[in-house]
């Protein structure tokens, strides 16, 4: 992958900030996702609260399922590949994804290495629950990070637990002198270039959405003031009442986070929320897969 | 001078920071209310043109952004924005502020693997870089559009009037002459 070829697809991910990624199983539900104002659509055969429940091995969706859905919308399409799974991502670069998430929520396929994604012209976007995982994966070529979350659990806590502690370990890092800098590197596994990058921006190099239990328009506000960029939304929406409401509400969230009349009104008569289970009775944890 | 950026989604931020670069004063427009705030000129930022026209009917700013842009108001719309403004787009029934006499076709290069980067000239300014991700063309212009850039044939700046756009992403590069142009045309 050449240098262009990363930046072009960081740009990419600077173009869905501000918006939501839905997960999708059908055309159909990706039509909904998009007239609700989805900035794109993330398609797999279950979403993540029916392979937690259905348990088993996890694998990439099937590629004439996911090319029904790219002829179904215009807004870019984002599919699921195990993690070290460089075969399955192959395949989706094959039929041109416009986005590929080697995903915890999928069962690992290599239990010590992740894809080395600078090998492909397509992006990736990777989950992490702190800034040393994030950084690892930047390092091995992911062009956007989110936060690992509980998928399919309709329970925040986790993505708040991930992006607090990137978040955190930000702020440290802006504050630490140059020739601390050095040891940071060494400590979480990652080149001295990304921790000065960071040390200097205060950012990560790449964009930074939240991932992984949000089911409510104020579960997306907290995350958005938390400093996410963006939100996927997996189970949250099709396991409700009323996705389409549910979707809508949830994008308009994200643009105006910090209005909490608006997300009041915007909360009203949704139906009901997916059922959530609590991280006490969880005996999956995905975000644990993959370090 | 006060420049407003729809920060509806996409890339917003870029546009600010480009802005501040130059030292002109901006301020984001996400709701009904941010448009008492006076401001000369408005930028619609690259992201996704259904979402950012969907959101601007719901919020209630659809009708008055179009009154003031068709009433004269200096407007730069890249690549989304660029859709939002184009009276038609070839693969799309849906139009949006449909102000700006040209053709524009969607997601024109295909996929995230046609996204790409060059160089080309810009009328009035010279050689600049250009990003183009999931980029729309031009495809024609009419009335009084002028075409300010081509690429490989197909149409990728243009300018009407008061409205300006791009197909590429001025926002992304470090260079700054196309905003220039565009507080130019506020200033004029």
């Amino acid at each position: 992958m050449s240098e262009n070829r990363y930046e072009l697809n960081k740009n990419l991910a600077q173009m869905l900030k501000g918006g939501v990624i839905m997960d999708v199983t059908t055309p159909e539900q990706a039509k909904i996702a998009e007239a609700a104002g989805a900035c794109a659509v993330m398609a797999l055969e279950r979403i993540p609260a029916d392979i937690r429940a259905a348990g088993g091995v996890s694998r990439m969706s099937d590629p004439k399922m996911i090319k029904g859905i790219q002829n179904a919308v215009s807004i870019p399409v984002m599919a699921k590949c195990r993690i070290g799974h460089f075969a399955e991502a192959q395949i989706l670069q094959a039929i041109e994804i416009d986005y590929i998430d080697e995903s915890e929520v999928l069962s690992p396929a290599d239990d010590k290495y992740h894809i080395d994604k600078t090998k492909f012209d397509v992006p990736f976007v990777c989950g992490a629950k702190d800034l040393g995982e994030a950084l690892r994966r930047i390092n091995e070529g992911a062009a956007m990070i989110r936060t690992k979350g509980e998928p399919g659990t309709g329970d925040v806590v986790q993505a708040v637990r991930h992006m607090r502690m990137m978040q955190s370990e930000i702020r440290r890092i802006g504050s630490m002198a140059n020739d601390e800098l050095f040891d940071t590197a060494k400590q979480l596994q990652v080149p001295y270039e990304l921790v000065l990058y960071v040390h200097e921006h205060k950012k990560l190099p790449v964009v930074n959405f939240a991932a992984g239990g949000v089911a409510t328009p104020a579960d997306a506000a907290l995350m958005m003031q938390l400093g996410a960029e963006g939100v996927f939304v997996g189970s949250g929406i099709f396991k409700s009442g009323n996705p389409e409401k549910r979707a809508a509400a949830i994008v308009k969230a994200v643009t105006n986070y910090t209005d909490a009349k608006m997300i009041a009104e915007l909360s009203e008569d949704l139906g009901e929320a997916m059922v959530g289970i609590n991280e006490q009775e969880i005996e999956l944890l995905m975000a644990e897969r993959g370090k | 001078m006060k420049v407003a950026v729809l920060a509806l989604q996409g890339a917003f931020a870029e546009h600010k920071q480009m802005l501040s670069r130059l030292g002109v004063p901006s301020f984001e427009i996400r709701q009904k209310r941010d448009l008492d705030k006076p401001f000369d000129g408005l930028i619609i930022p690259g992201g996704e043109s259904t979402v950012q026209g969907k959101l601007m009917r719901e919020l209630g700013l659809f009708e008055p952004l179009r009154e003031r842009i068709a009433g004269g108001l200096p407007v730069f719309g890249t690549c989304a924005g660029l859709l939002l403004l184009a009276k038609k787009i070839k693969n799309d029934d849906r139009v949006h502020f449909a102000v700006m006499d040209i053709t524009a076709v969607r997601n024109a290069y295909g996929r995230q693997l046609g996204s790409f980067y060059t160089e080309a000239e810009f009328k009035g300014i010279g050689q600049i870089p250009m990003t183009f991700i999931r980029a729309p063309y031009i495809e024609d212009v009419s009335g009084e559009a002028e075409v300010l850039a081509t690429v490989s044939g197909h149409i990728v700046a243009a300018r009407e009037g008061n409205q300006l756009v791009t197909a590429f992403h001025p926002e992304l590069n470090d260079d700054l002459s196309v905003h220039k142009y565009f507080i130019n045309m506020i200033k004029n």
